[in-house]
């Protein structure tokens, strides 16, 4: 089951490399990104509360986990679509999966779809600080999950 | 006929772009179009060559040393404190303090006088368009005296009410510290009326030069301010190096910043007497590289001619701000009627993050955020501002480009 699972991680990856190998210019690439942070489904209003937001970023980034059946689901949304966009690919790639893959989890698809700048501007669009978080929800849920089963 | 006198140089932006080496570099395969100029500068190559010349022919510590080196060394760093006197037009030299930035600057007075002179229940006052380097320290005075912090609104425009100013100086009113050009909004402040008007009540006035420095011509005896802060790298300099002026009576008065070597007369275990201004203030071996190298910055505005690049700054502004409003749906944020060296604008249903992120892959730089300037952005309910700022070297082909760039770019986002 959990290898399965870690397949699918690594098949969504690779098939968003895949999407992207398409393009040639840097404005298909950024139209696809506005294109899916278009289509990320908004976050209900009740859920955009200060301590659902992540800290450091120049937009607004909010961020809601759910743990269920031992995986962790992800929602977010973002004032700022680019980084709605990325955020998207995230959840696409981590949500759905148990805690330890997400922890394990190495995202090398953000830089093969040249996308790691994005990484390095960190206090300027915080996807770093998003990836941290979803680690962060995934261990908190490991801990939990290890704590009853003890 | 032979002309004896100097005839002036024509202002030739192609010239002066030839003399900023970084301005020749490619950002994703485009030449690079910088408008980031509020933020910092770009360095003239007179500017960098300073800075190794220093270290290829003359390092040393200043002020001590008997050696060659160290008198060329002194004699240099103490040639850009003349230079500095003469930029902002200072009765002395002894006026002039060098410190890291505008933000040292104010903190120096914040701790040395403020902690000396601010009493429970009085009052400093701020603008609404301040930056957070012209905030948090007179928050945390405040705080430490229980003085009271009082805000000058900010209109819709982007000015200071001038009557509401009025109405919040009393007897209470200690300091007056306010910025001369807004960096969020590029607003020019009447500071010269405020500082008058401040010291009609008793106040004393520290100008936030940062922004100003570099687009105004500066006459601190003419303004008549009791302090002025500046970055040496808004004006074509390094980083690393500021300068704080104030009247002679308030530094001579104010108890020491840091207590170190070169800030002192004499030292004994029970007792020390410090040495006579500037140098009471400057604690330790100083930024000497960087602060010999904006007399080279200095040298380098006042041979283009500041006038001049004010002329073309306004010139740019104007053009700029006559483009960007014929933009669908982009309004441009801080209309004062006057106003220099910068525009901010934001697009109906973007985000100001996401213009920044695409204008840089099309090699335009340019800040979005809020500036440093929270409380400001608050005021216009905004979550922050696309800012392009402009210096000498920048070009009306350049505005064009930021122009075509945000057509294009609002098409991929709407
Ligand atoms: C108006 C204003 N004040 C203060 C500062 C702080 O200057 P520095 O960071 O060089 O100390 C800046 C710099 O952005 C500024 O624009």
């Amino acid at each position: 089951m959990i290898t399965d699972n870690n397949q699918c991680m690594q098949a969504s990856e690779k098939e968003i490399i895949e999407d992207f190998s398409l393009f040639d210019s840097w404005e298909d690439k950024y139209e696809y990104i506005i294109d899916l942070g278009k289509k990320l489904p908004a976050l209900d209003e009740k859920y955009k509360l200060e301590e659902n937001q992540i800290k450091g970023c120049q937009s607004a980034v909010w961020l809601v986990a759910e743990y269920r059946d031992g995986r962790v689901f992800f929602k977010a949304d973002s004032d700022a679509v680019i980084v709605k966009g990325l955020v998207s690919m995230l959840i696409r790639v981590l949500s759905g999966h148990s805690p330890d893959e997400i922890i394990n989890a190495k995202l090398g698809f953000i830089g093969e779809i040249g996308m790691r700048t994005h990484l390095a501007q960190t206090r300027s669009n915080g996807l770093l600080a998003m990836i941290r978080q979803m680690k962060n929800y995934a261990l908190v849920y490991k801990t939990i999950r290890t704590k009853k089963t003890q | 006929m032979t002309v004896s006198s100097p005839i002036s140089p024509v202002f030739d932006v192609y010239a002066i772009r030839q003399a900023f080496p970084i301005l020749g570099r490619m950002v994703k395969d485009k030449p690079l179009v910088y408008l980031d100029n509020a933020a910092t500068s770009q360095k003239p190559l007179a500017v960098i060559e300073a800075i190794s010349d220093y270290y290829s022919g003359y390092n040393a510590n200043i002020h001590r040393g008997i050696h060659t080196l160290a008198e060329e060394a002194t004699g240099a760093y103490e040639a850009t404190r003349h230079a500095v006197k003469q930029f902002i037009g200072a009765a002395s030299g002894e006026q002039i303090i060098f410190t890291r930035g505008t933000t040292e600057g104010i903190n120096l007075v914040a701790y040395c006088w403020g902690r000396q002179n601010i009493r429970a229940g009085d009052q400093i006052i701020i603008s609404g368009m301040e930056h957070h380097s012209n905030i948090v320290p007179w928050q945390i005075l405040c705080e430490q005296k229980n003085a009271l912090l009082k805000v000058i609104p900010v209109t819709e425009d982007g000015e200071l009410s001038l009557t509401a100013y009025q109405n919040l100086l009393t007897d209470q009113t200690k300091l007056v510290s306010i910025v001369q050009v807004s960096n969020a909004l590029g607003t020019v402040n009447p500071v010269k009326e405020m500082i008058a008007a401040a010291h009609q009540a008793g106040a004393l006035v520290l100008v936030d030069g940062a922004q100003s420095a570099v687009h105004l011509d500066i006459d601190v005896q003419d303004l008549d301010c009791d302090f002025f802060a500046f970055s040496g790298h808004k004006v074509y300099g390094p980083t690393g190096v500021g300068v704080l002026y104030g009247k002679r009576a308030l530094l001579e008065d104010m108890p020491v910043f840091q207590g170190g070597g070169e800030m002192i007369k004499e030292v004994t275990f029970e007792h020390t007497t410090y040495n006579e201004l500037p140098y009471k203030y400057e604690a330790g071996t100083p930024n000497i590289a960087d602060t010999i190298a904006l007399k080279a910055a200095l040298d380098f505005v006042n041979a283009t001619g500041k006038a001049d690049i004010r002329k073309h700054e306004a010139e740019l502004l104007a053009y700029a701000t006559e483009h960007l409003e014929n933009i669908p749906g982009l309004t441009v944020v801080g209309n004062a009627k006057q106003k220099a060296g910068l525009v901010s604008f934001v697009i109906k249903g973007t985000h100001p993050q996401d213009i920044g992120i695409l204008l840089d892959n099309l090699g335009i730089a340019v800040r979005t955020g809020h500036h440093c300037c929270q409380p400001l952005m608050k005021r216009f309910n905004l979550p922050g501002t696309v800012r392009a700022s402009f210096a000498m070297y920048n070009t009306k082909q350049e505005v064009d480009k930021l122009i075509a760039g945000l057509h294009k770019i609002i098409k991929m986002l709407l």
